[in-house]
């Protein structure tokens, strides 16, 4: 809004990388160099433990995208989640090898979510919400039903067995970490594009997005494809890693309750707010896992909480202008300005 | 006895500064009439007296309390009612329970669903109709009784006569100089000179946010108003904060 | 004759849901959104009147003079120190909130009842039935609770048209910022829809737990029977959500007669084309916002 007045030349560079975003890239970089050589130095359980972190960090990326950038809470995200698991186990009963099933069900789910977000957008706010997780609930009910793919019972996938668990192990949680570098790097371009601008303006303003222009609807459905299909990688990992489905928990709406904590604790609407979230969560897990409903407990209140004192989560109160980040969402304009003196 | 007074009042909407150290002082039985033209401020003034806009600086006393910090709905339970622009009825709710709702607050007074029927009759056939049925100028007399029904010492009206025909605008004001004679102080905001400068004892100019004239309507002539009303081509632009 | 007894019986329990749902509606109104615990107060009232009648004995039936005006005091309190704060906090925080709540009732009452079904037993009364026809019978029970239920939602209707507090309530429904500007007060009308939303969600919580059983995470079903009343039926009106909630009783009891596993699916399919066809709901009120 504000003019700046002659006699002052101005010299406007749009800066799409501050100096720590490129640090923080490095930093980035060098961790994922460093996970990716990581199964030769440590053990079986730790990376089982880590595959395990993966699945939920992924988890928090998707919903990140749809509620902290798209502005939409949804509480049925596990239906992908769902679906995915359950796509591979049909595709490995139908000799597809697990891991090559991976990218299929992912796709598949990425696509499903389209004619899926025509049903959900005709509802908004609170009721999008109620609604997605209906959705859900449908998947699982139809889900159950399904007797090939183990009905209410669930199955195991046994294709992975022919591999030393060592072996197997070890490629899903590359698997896993490939998900998530392609997850957070399809963030980054999103946000980066123009339909990231637009997101972030209609989750700024809806209306006045849609009087500049902005196809409001398209950009929503985009970040909710975007959503679905990055929570499908979760599902994918989740049955690669567990080995087993069972409808009652694979869409499992405590999956949305995660989701949401993830998010909320790290910074929603932040490229690094799920990935601090998703450690708060998995060190509150192993720490409290032995205490049966306890962490669901604090869990909740802990979202109540942060929801109400700490808005901004973890990462959004320490980072407060995004200076730190990979990824920068206001590009950065530095003027350099000369004002021309009398003299 | 002076009403209402703000001193050195300041609002901004973000980075805008819609009013600048705005000092006014009111008394009781006055009829105030704000003139300006578009954005010039009104509205924003009355949202710093109704409550609905908190000063960034300065205070806002009524009565001599200090009230910069109540709510509106608070400021009504002290007696300052707004009749906002556009109406704002509740379109679901008929005429009557528009006008019950307006009396929820129980300050003592004199209005009451009869007393204002007395003074708008063309509503009272109305009665039944929901809020969202009525013509501008029956929407606009509604709003005007659902703020009397809360017996106000001091009634705040925004551009009653916007998009409404003449004749319903001279029954309008009609029933204003009606309330006005019975000691309740007027503060108006128009963009229509003529049946504003007929009621008001006062007259108070707004451009860009600062008071550029006043005076009693008598006082001042047709060229002074005009150059307060559209600023005399140097200030005609907005002020801003950086 | 069986087509007839499960329409029939969906109606019963429809009556049931619509009172489930006239809480979250009238919150709706009021707040613009959801209150994503919801069924999982009425769950609490139920495990509420559980222990009461464990410790003081007697039938489960003299604890809704107990436990529906504690559960309008838990709302009310509930509505000034959390959901007012998170109303302020941000569109997506009541949301949040609410969700963050709703895990956190569930699992605080899973950790203290365990994973078990409970039910709230009337004697005779919870198996006693009228014979209509040969095939026909209707329990006493369910009969009550229908009755109660549909009376309940004509009385809160007639205290929304009828009375001043009920008025200030569809006002600050309709518009806020007028409802305020005519000095009624937004936090007292908050919470006073809130206090009527948990204590009419406790009288169905303790319902449904006499007529079936409950389990410390059926609050989620609750909650989601609810919202599909309120979404078949349409905004605006208690009648449309009456409507509403005997619809989605028929399509359950219909469900389950097709098959057992059915009955949910069946109701969340109607709920579906509802939302495929008629998104703004079956009787949708053209101009009211309560
Ligand atoms: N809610 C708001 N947000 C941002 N800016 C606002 C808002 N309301 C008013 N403004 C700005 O503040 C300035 C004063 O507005 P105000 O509504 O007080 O003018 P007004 O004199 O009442 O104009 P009008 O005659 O058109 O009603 C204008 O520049 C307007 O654009
Ligand atoms: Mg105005």
């Amino acid at each position: 809004m504000s003019t700046l007045e002659a006699p002052v030349m101005t010299n406007r560079t749009v800066k799409r990388y501050s100096r720590n975003s490129l640090g923080a890239l490095g930093i980035g970089a060098v961790v994922a160099a460093v996970l990716v050589v990581l199964p030769a130095f440590v053990g079986e359980s730790s990376i089982n433990q880590l595959t395990q972190f993966f699945s939920f960090l992924i988890l928090a990326i998707g919903w990140n995208v749809l509620a902290g950038y798209g502005g939409m809470v949804s509480i049925g995200q596990q239906a992908y989640l769902g679906i995915a698991s359950y796509a591979v186990l049909y595709l490995s009963l139908h000799g597809v090898l697990s891991w090559w099933a991976a990218p299929i069900a992912i796709a598949f789910c990425g696509v499903l979510s389209i004619p899926i977000s025509y049903l959900a957008f005709r509802l908004r706010g609170s009721f999008f919400a109620i609604g997605t997780w209906v959705i859900a609930e449908v998947c699982l009910l139809v889900v159950a039903q399904i007797e090939s793919l183990g009905g209410g019972a669930g199955a195991s996938l046994n294709d992975l067995n022919r591999f030393s668990p060592n072996t197997a192990g070890d490629v899903t949680y590359w698997v896993g970490l490939a998900i998530v570098l392609i997850s957070l790097a399809s963030v980054a371009l999103l946000l980066r594009s123009r339909v990231g601008l637009a997101l972030m303006s209609i989750r700024d303003d809806e209306l006045a997005a849609e009087a500049t222009g902005v196809n409001v609807m398209r950009t929503k459905r985009i970040a909710y494809v975007l959503s679905a299909t990055i929570c499908a990688g979760a599902g994918v990992l989740l049955i690669l890693s567990n080995l087993e489905v069972q409808p009652n928990s694979s869409f499992s709406v405590q999956y949305s309750a995660f989701m949401i904590f993830m998010v909320l604790v790290g910074g929603m609407g932040t490229f690094e707010g799920p990935i601090v979230g998703a450690i708060v969560f998995f060190a509150l897990q192993q720490w409290l896992a032995a205490n049966g409903a306890w962490y669901l407990i604090i869990l909740g209140a802990v979202a109540v909480a942060v929801t109400l004192w700490l808005p901004r989560g973890v990462w959004g109160t320490v980072d407060p202008r995004n200076r730190r980040s990979l990824v920068p969402l206001r590009h950065r304009v530095s003027v350099s300005a000369t004002v021309e003196s009398g003299e | 006895m002076t009403m209402l007074r703000l001193e050195g009042v300041t609002a901004n909407y973000g980075h805008l500064r819609a009013l600048e150290e705005m000092s006014l002082s009111l008394d009781e039985g006055d009829i105030l009439a704000v003139l300006g033209a578009n954005g010039a401020g009104k509205s924003t003034l009355l949202s710093l007296i109704s409550g609905e806009l908190k000063p960034s600086n300065g205070r806002i006393f009524f009565n001599d309390v200090d009230i910069t910090h109540l709510d509106p709905f608070q400021r009504v339970r002290k007696g300052i009612a707004l009749v906002p622009e556009g109406r704002h009825l509740f379109a679901s709710l008929t005429v009557e329970e528009n006008l019950l709702v307006g009396g929820s607050t129980r300050r003592q007074g004199s209005w009451s669903l009869d007393a204002v029927y007395d003074l708008f009759p063309f509503i009272k056939e109305r009665r039944r109709s929901r809020g969202g049925q009525l013509s501008g100028g029956e929407q606009q007399a509604v709003a005007i009784g659902r703020a009397l029904m809360s017996n106000p010492a001091l009634l705040l009206l925004d551009e009653v006569s916007l998009g409404l025909a003449p004749v319903i605008v001279r029954d309008l004001y009609g029933g204003l100089r009606a309330v006005a004679n019975e000691g309740t102080t007027l503060l108006l905001v128009e963009q229509d000179l003529t049946e504003a400068l007929g009621v008001a004892s006062q007259v108070l100019c707004l451009l860009d946010g600062r008071v550029v004239l006043t005076g009693s309507p008598d006082s001042l002539s047709q060229s002074q108003m005009i150059t307060a009303y559209f600023g005399d081509g140097e200030s005609a632009h907005k002020s801003e904060r950086s | 004759m069986v087509w007839t007894n499960a329409v029939v019986q969906g109606l019963l329990l429809g009556g049931l849901y619509a009172l489930f749902s006239v809480g979250l509606s009238l919150m709706f109104g009021v707040m613009r959104f959801v209150n994503l615990a919801h069924g999982d107060f009425s769950v609490l009232a139920a495990y509420a009147a559980y222990v009461l009648v464990e410790h003081a004995g007697g039938t489960p039936l003299w604890t809704f003079a107990a436990v529906v005006p504690m559960a309008a005091v838990v709302g009310f309190f509930l509505q000034h120190f959390i959901l007012d704060r998170a109303l302020g906090a941000g569109e997506l925080s009541p949301l949040l909130v609410t969700f963050g709540l709703s895990i956190f009732i569930e699992s605080a009452l899973q950790q203290g009842f365990g994973a078990n079904n409970d039910s709230l037993f009337l004697g005779p009364l919870s198996y006693q039935s009228w014979k209509i026809t040969n095939t026909l019978y209707l329990g006493r029970l369910e009969v009550i609770v229908f009755v109660v239920a549909v009376a309940l939602i004509s009385g809160l209707q007639l205290f929304l048209s009828r009375t001043q507090p009920g008025r200030l309530l569809r006002a600050t429904a309709d518009n806020p910022r007028a409802a305020a500007l005519s000095g009624v007060n937004p936090r007292r009308v908050r919470a006073l829809a809130t206090a009527i939303a948990l204590a009419t969600v406790a009288v169905g919580g303790l319902f449904l737990a006499m007529r079936t059983s409950f389990t410390p995470t059926s609050g989620s079903n609750d909650l989601i029977f609810a919202f599909e009343a309120v979404i078949i039926g349409g905004l605006g009106s208690l009648w449309g959500t009456l409507l509403g909630g005997l619809i989605l009783g028929v399509a359950q009891t219909v469900g389950s007669q097709i098959n057992p596993a059915d009955g949910i699916l069946a109701g969340h399919l109607v709920f579906l084309a509802v939302l495929a066809y008629r998104p703004q709901g079956i009787l949708a009120a053209r101009n009211a916002a309560l």
